[in-house]
Parts: C-alpha cells; structure tokens; sequence
C-alpha cells in the first residue's frame, strides 16, 4: 500500500509547496485499506474531521480513492457521505460556518493549499438533480472552458466532451438550443459533458441518478464504465445496487464514521462490520 | 332553520356583488382616466405637437416638442444614476450580505422608497441646484435618479433570490470565483426579471413631477446640454393646466395623453416580452 503513492501527475500541480505537502502525506497512515493490488492513488483522505458549526459531521475520517476506478459511498441519510464527497474539491467552502481539519490530498498534493479554481478544475462535480445553465446546449459545456480561459478550438472540445458523455448524437443538431429542451437524463449527461470538458483528473457524482428514471439510470452507469479509463471517480448513491453494480470498491458510512472500506464484491459477499451487514442486509437505513 | 339559510344565501351574493364591483371600479378608473384623456387631449395631438416648441403667451398652437425631449434626457439621467447603485446593490444583498447588513439596507431602501417625492426633490435642490446656482437637467436627473434606486434594488436583489442555488453550485463545480459565477449565471438568469423592474421602475418616475419643479425647473425653448433648466412633461402639465388660457388647457389634455401613453406603452411591452421574469427552470 505504501508503495501505492502515483507520480507528480501530469496536472500541472507540481508547484514547491506541493512538492513539500507530498512528503508530509506519505507518513500517514490509513485506517482504511486501499483497494486491489497494483492500482496507484489518485486521491488520500487522511483524518478528516468537519463541522458544521457545532455539528461534528464527519469522524476522522481516512479514506484512498484509487486511480481511473470508481469508489462508491454508501449509507443511510445524514451520513456524512455527501459532506465527505463536498469536500474532496472544497464545495463546502461556499457554505458558511464550516471547519475542516485533517488532510486531503490529490496525487500527493494538499488540495488545501491548492487555488480552489484550479482544484475544481482537477476534481469535477455532478450534482444530485441536473443543474444545468439557462444556456444553451453548447454554451452549457463550453461554459467551464470559458472561464478557465480555454486555448484552441471550442468546437472541438464541446464535441468531444459530448462524445464523451454519450450525448453527442442526440444533441449534435441542436446545440444551440436551451439545455432546458433536453429531458432529464439528458440534462444529466450534459452535466457530466459539462464536467468532462475541463479534463478533470476526478469527477465526483453525487446521487446522479436519484432523479432519473430506470432507462436513463443505466445509461449513466454505463457510462461511468466508459469514463473508468481516463478518469477516477467518486460516486454518492443511495441505492446499494447501483453500488455493487458500477464500483470497484465501497466505503460504507454510519452517523460521521467510516465503518468499512473495502473491494465492493467483497464488501457486498462477506462484510467484515456487523453493521454494515445489517445495512446491506436491509435491517436499516 | 330556513330563515337562516336565506339570510346566509343573500349575504353570500351581497358580498360577493360588492367585492365584484369595487374590482370593476378598479379596472375602470384606469378606463374612465385613458378615455377622459382621450376625449380631451386626443383632438389637440399634431403632428405639431411632437415637433414645435411652445407657442408665445397670447398666441395658438405649438407643441411641446421641448418637453417630450427634456424627460426623455430626464429619464436617461435617472437610469444612469439610479439603475448601476441600485442594481449592484442588489447583487450585494442577494450574493454577498450576512444577516444584519441586508437587512438594514433592505429597511433603508423601504423607506426611501417611502420619502414624499417633494423631500427628494428638496434634497435635489440642496445638494445639487445650491451650489450650481441654477436650475439643470442634472439636478433632476438626479432627484429622478434617486426614486428608481430602491425600486430596482430590491427588485434586482428579490430576482436574484429566485435564481436556485443548484446553479451556483454547478459554477463553482467548474472552478468560477464568485464575481465571476454572478457575472455568468445568476445576473443572466435573472436578466428578464432584473430589466422588467428597470423599464417599470422608469416608467413610475416619468409621471413624477413634484421632485422636477424645483431641480430641472421649466424651459420654454430647448435646453442645451445638461447644465440648463429643461421643460419636462410632467411639469409642463402641471404649468398649463393652472395657466389662464383656454388653448394651454387643451394643451395640457394633450400632453397628459401622451405621458399616459409612454407609461401604459412601456408597462404593456415590458409585461408582455418580458413576463415571467425568470430563463431558469423551477423545481
């Protein structure tokens, strides 16, 4: 596991001061074991605590999210699961009155000490209903590259992000118009081109599906297979089988604690905690 | 038993007859106002009317041509003033307040827009036509200016308001400061609700003529650039229709019609192209 740490990745984020926050990561240790032999880490949670206010949302949390897998975070509601996925591109910083302590860090780098534009742009988001812009099409995927002062051709990105989302041939002749003309699950996959079109290194997604109907539910986690090979993600999701079905492995979350982290076929066969047990058993949540 | 039912039957149609009618009052004195005007001041409105300036005391005919400009010029100072304050004010209260400084300005921006329109106009004289020594397009400009202030600031701050926090969300998902996910989603989302306050609240102050009488004054020919008195709808009404001659009241009628219909215009086009105020869907 130890031997696990990837390279400086090919992000850009090799600045001094992450060169000097690396170091300090590979000391800790982890109270949860990174899944598979031979995968690399992408992301380490290491200690985690979050408040809101006085509300201690999170318990010392430790958590390795692998390279180009999916990691999946299950539990009942108010687990901390989605606080926990908000904080891995700092999305809770646009809430007030929060506290985090411990260390996050991507390939080796604190994201803390990282400019949260820039983070952002390494660690994507899809949010639980689709939100996309009162733009159109186009603009909606094009939207990131702008303010990121995109070089080159848009066209050519947009598409490609769309290619990527498994949206293009539905949308390619109506790109100009409103995203709001699309139906649900494609609203959702726009906002998963949306994402893509930054090149992030994570996207994160959380609950994507819980709005979408069954058809548009398994078109999503198929492509999450399809983006498996060129981007890491993190996947929040209620429902224990989409769970099993789209993640390598699972953590499993209880009142702010991780409870057990583990390969998903492993995790969903033989859990080690009598409490995740009885919650994938049914017996709660 | 049944004498009671038909005490509650008729007073069932009594109040509903009378809460009817004073609906039908409501709409018609809109009706009785357009068509009175219409009756009086339509026969006086010319061609000349919107092209020549006042006739000499004494003499018939003329127009009023000066005064149609003059607010015009009167309503650009005021949306030059008042619509960037109030409207980054409102960002301000929508986007970026805590709990207690929204809330007095919130409070402060609801009594200004309380203030008796002659205080304004007073305050105009005070701090802009004292110490110019003269009476100016500028100075009422400014006293207009200051009326469509809170107006549009809590109409821009409540729009902002509408727009669902998922959006802001999904723009800081993709690495957006903050200044520039308002300047990118919100403000836009918003635009058509943000506009239609504007356009209204304009159209309200092109009928004030209290705050005018002693900041932009009166003209009787063109005024010059912005530093001289200028001639106004709202005053030249109010100058004609006190005034000794048969042919000024006429004239009065006239040009009561036409700021009527620049009102009525705006409110009927901003209502209809722009309604519904939002671009973004509601959850």
């Amino acid at each position: 596991m130890n031997a696990a740490f990837p390279l400086m990745g090919n992000s850009g984020a090799a600045s001094s001061s992450a060169a000097a926050s690396k170091a300090k990561v590979t000391a800790e240790g982890s109270t949860a074991s990174a899944p598979g032999v031979g995968t690399t880490l992408r992301m380490k949670v290491s200690k985690l605590n979050f408040y809101y206010g006085k509300n201690h949302a999170l318990h010392s949390v430790s958590l390795d999210i692998a390279t180009n897998r999916v990691t999946a975070l299950i539990g009942p509601s108010g687990c901390g699961k989605s606080t926990l996925l908000r904080t891995l591109n700092r999305m809770h910083e646009t809430l007030r009155h929060t506290r985090l302590e411990g260390e996050i860090s991507l390939d080796g780098v604190n994201i803390l000490t990282l400019d949260v534009t820039k983070l952002r742009r390494l660690v994507g988001m899809v949010f639980q209903k689709p939100n996309p812009f009162p733009k159109s099409i186009y603009e909606n995927v094009a939207y990131g590259l702008r303010i990121n002062g995109h070089k080159g051709r848009l066209d050519d990105a947009v598409e490609k992000s769309l290619r990527r989302a498994a949206l293009w041939d539905e949308v390619k002749d109506k790109l100009q118009k409103s995203a709001y003309a699309l139906s649900g699950g494609q609203q959702q996959r726009l906002c998963i081109a949306r994402a893509l079109a930054v090149d992030p290194e994570v996207l994160l997604l959380d609950e994507p599906c819980s709005a979408l109907d069954p058809v548009n539910t398994a078109k999503i986690e198929e492509l999450l297979f399809e983006l498996k090979p060129s981007c890491t993600l993190v996947i929040v999701t209620h429902n224990m089988q989409q769970a099993a079905r789209v993640s390598d492995s699972t953590a499993f979350m209880l009142n702010g604690d991780l409870i057990e982290f583990s390969p998903t076929g492993q995790m969903f066969t033989t859990p080690s905690d009598p409490r995740t047990e009885a919650y994938i058993t049914g017996r709660f949540g | 038993m049944n004498a009671r039912l038909i005490w509650r039957k008729s007073l069932n149609v009594t109040m509903l007859s009378l809460t009817g009618l004073c609906a039908l009052l409501t709409v018609s004195a809109l009706f009785f106002i357009l068509g009175y005007l219409m009756w009086n001041g339509g026969k006086d409105l010319s061609w000349n009317f919107f092209t020549r300036l006042p006739a000499p005391v004494g003499e018939v005919g003329g127009g009023m041509a000066n005064a149609i400009v003059g607010s015009l010029k009167l309503l650009l100072l005021a949306a030059l003033i008042g619509v960037p304050i109030g409207l980054l004010g409102g960002v301000y209260l929508a986007e970026f307040g805590g709990r207690t400084v929204p809330f007095l300005v919130r409070y402060t921006a609801d009594l200004l827009n309380g203030v008796p329109s002659i205080v304004i106009g007073i305050f105009a004289y005070a701090l802009v036509v004292m110490p110019m020594h003269h009476f100016s397009t500028l100075a009422g400009g400014f006293a207009l200016g200051i009326m469509v202030i809170p107006t549009v600031l809590r109409n821009t701050e409540n729009f902002l308001r509408d727009v669902p926090s998922s959006l802001r969300e999904g723009s800081f998902a993709l690495g957006a400061n903050k200044w520039r996910m308002i300047a990118t989603v919100v403000l836009p989302a918003a635009s058509r609700g943000i506009l239609t306050g504007v356009l209204l609240a304009l159209a309200r102050v092109a009928g004030e003529t209290a705050p005018l009488i002693f900041t932009a004054f009166g003209n009787r020919y063109w005024s010059p650039g912005w530093m001289q008195p200028t001639s106004s709808l709202p005053v030249i009404i109010y100058t004609y229709a006190t005034g000794p001659y048969e042919d000024w009241h006429r004239q009065a009628w006239a040009a009561g019609l036409v700021l009527l219909g620049l009102v009525l215009v705006t409110n009927i086009l901003v209502r209809t192209f722009l309604s519904g105020g939002t671009s973004f869907e509601r959850s």
